[in-house]
């Protein structure tokens, strides 16, 4: 069995039912496939195969003795360094926390654990999740496998890029401003950002926690929502978690919810900045909507061109509260020179972040400070209620609304390193879901002339996963794009 | 973009005890201009009235239902994270004169 690292969780889980293929097999294959493709695609950086495989071992166990736990069971499922695993390094890709080892699994791997999952490596990303391209890491810069030559997009770069390659049967990410979505669609695989508080943020090292969620890399759509019905529900361990509401049996969803569904198309997002290729594909992709039924709705989200000033104001403000915490203290980098409590504050945190890192702690800190607040802060906060508005009324006369998930393909290593803002703008079609709390999927929607994948987003109903999922899964199986892997 | 306030990176990065080089500043300096002149879009949007957002959802004191005991850790798991631990305390320099 060559290829078991490019099957889906429901293909693997039907094998491992059939008595066809162990856990064993299907994490050595894993394995193996890491060890000869990530030299060039740079996705992971950790593993454990002796605990991987140890894990592996006791699920095939735990099969043969008739107490198999259900679809997960078995599968290995890479996680990006930022949640915490029980005795694995947690770095954040970043120096600060070179050497911390998390006590303790985040309440997302405790449920995949419970539904005996294979936990499986930490992947790259950009140091505290603050990018789009995986280039601020402080360890390695992650190839996007379809083209080494570009960056397979950010935060969750490594996550992404390690399904693109077959290192992994799935991912988790998280995604604050589209960084599940946006690596999804540039490395051309799915990626999904669920509604904020569905899956608890305990164990998730916290960037902008109003806005942070974990979620799931797959190959399929039914697979992400094999995931979510994994990791979802109220956690006492963070107070932002809500009890699930509405419908979550997704995998039955996928199988009932067969449209047509009315779909809103959102002009401005279509407009300035967004590569005439990606336009023309996920245009190709509303009009294959349309052939099957469903209604086309004309819609407009007219504050979406403030979500990027409005998220990087909320973000960075959040941000720079949540990062006081790396103080050289308790658990961080400490300067050799400190001398007392300042340096030690200072000297530690200047040596330990990176570039991009304290230029949005600098953004945040300047965005709070006494006399801007109202001006930044306060306006940034009265605009986000503005956009969740917009979603709130196109809502009322459609069941999801379909977008590009980035605006362009991936683009090359080191082409917008030196001009934040222009990266910034990478995310203008994730972020304003993030910023109204709402769940969002992208879906491989085909590739550009180069050979670079393109991503469709489908965004939902607050709690609408179950609509989102089925409306991203019919044209998921009606192409064959999810099915294609990159040569390396 | 003129209206934008050039920020005073030495005020900012104290506050925020972020101890940053010359030349780091000088570039940062150029970058946030950009930033925030681009932030000034959202002068042109009219909010009277309008209620500023945190959150997703409305979440007010949240209560636990009862607060059990639960898995604790040993104090050395927790000091041996710190830069520097001596019996089971957290070593930091020395802050008072």
């Amino acid at each position: 069995m060559s290829d078991l690292h490019f099957k889906t969780i429901s293909e693997l889980a039907a094998m491992l039912a059939a008595g066809e293929t162990t856990s064993v097999e299907i994490t050595q294959a894993v394995i193996d496939r890491t060890a000869a493709v990530d030299a060039q695609v740079k996705a992971f950086l950790s593993t454990d195969t002796e605990d991987a495989l140890a894990q592996a071992k006791a699920s095939d166990e735990r099969r043969a003795a008739g107490k198999a736990l259900g679809p997960l069971d078995g599968i290995p499922i890479g996680i990006k360094d930022t949640l915490a695993v029980k005795d694995q390094p947690l770095r954040c890709a970043s120096k600060m926390l070179e050497n911390y080892v998390s006590p303790y699994d985040a309440t997302c791997i405790v449920k995949l654990r419970e539904a005996g999952a294979v936990i499986w490596g930490r992947l790259n990303m950009d140091e505290f999740a603050m990018g789009s391209s995986t280039e601020n890491s402080a360890y390695q810069t992650t190839a996007n496998p379809w083209d080494l030559e570009t960056i397979p997009g950010g935060s969750s770069g490594g996550s992404a890029a390690a399904m693109a390659a077959g290192e992994a049967i799935a991912t988790l990410g998280t995604d604050t401003g589209g960084s599940i979505r946006q690596p999804a669609a540039l490395c051309g695989v799915v990626g999904m950002k669920p509604t904020y508080g569905l899956i608890s943020r305990y164990g998730l090292v916290a960037f902008a926690s109003s806005l942070d969620q974990v979620g799931p890399f797959a190959r399929t759509v039914e697979d992400a929502a094999i995931l979510m019905e994994a990791m979802l529900g109220k956690d006492d361990l963070d107070s932002t978690s809500i009890a699930p509401q509405g419908e979550t049996n997704y995998s039955e969803a996928l199988k009932t919810k067969k449209g047509p569904w009315k779909l809103g198309v959102p002009q401005e997002f279509f407009g300035e900045g967004i590569d005439p290729e990606v336009k023309a594909n996920i245009e190709k992709a509303i009009d294959w909507y349309k052939s099957q039924g469903c209604e086309i709705v004309d819609i407009s989200l007219p504050h979406s061109e403030l979500a990027v000033p409005v998220y990087y104001i909320v973000a960075t403000a959040e941000a720079s509260s949540n990062l006081a915490r790396f103080d050289g203290v308790r658990y961080s980098h400490r300067s050799e020179e400190a001398k007392d409590a300042m340096t030690l504050f200072t000297k530690s945190r200047g040596e330990g972040f990176g570039d991009e890192v304290k230029r949005r702690i600098i953004l945040g800190t300047y965005v709070l400070s006494s006399g801007y607040y109202d001006a930044y802060y306060l306006r940034a906060q009265k605009v986000r209620r503005l956009i969740l508005g917009d979603f709130e009324k196109a809502f009322e006369q459609v069941d999801a609304i379909l977008t590009p998930t980035s605006p362009t393909p991936a683009f090359k290593r080191g082409e917008r390193a030196d001009d934040p803002l222009a990266m910034y703008l990478s995310d203008v079609y994730t972020i304003s879901v993030n910023l109204a709390g709402l769940p969002a999927i992208s879906v491989p929607s085909g590739f550009t002339e180069s050979g670079l994948p393109i991503g469709l987003q489908v965004i939902g109903k607050a709690f609408g996963e179950a609509d989102m999922f089925a409306v991203a899964n019919a044209f998921e199986k009606a192409h064959d794009y999810a099915q294609q892997t990159p040569t390396l | 973009m003129s209206e934008t306030p050039h920020i005073d990176i030495d005020y900012v990065a104290n506050l925020a005890r972020l101890d940053m080089t010359d030349a780091e500043k000088a570039k940062l300096g150029t970058q946030l201009d950009d930033i925030l002149g681009y932030f000034d879009k959202l002068n042109a949007v009219d909010v009277d009235g309008v209620e500023p957002m945190a959150h997703a959802h409305r979440v007010f004191n949240v209560w636990r239902e009862g607060d059990e005991p639960g898995e604790t850790y040993a104090p050395e798991v927790l000091t041996k994270m710190a830069p520097e631990s001596r019996d089971n305390q957290v070593v930091v320099p020395k802050v008072v004169e």
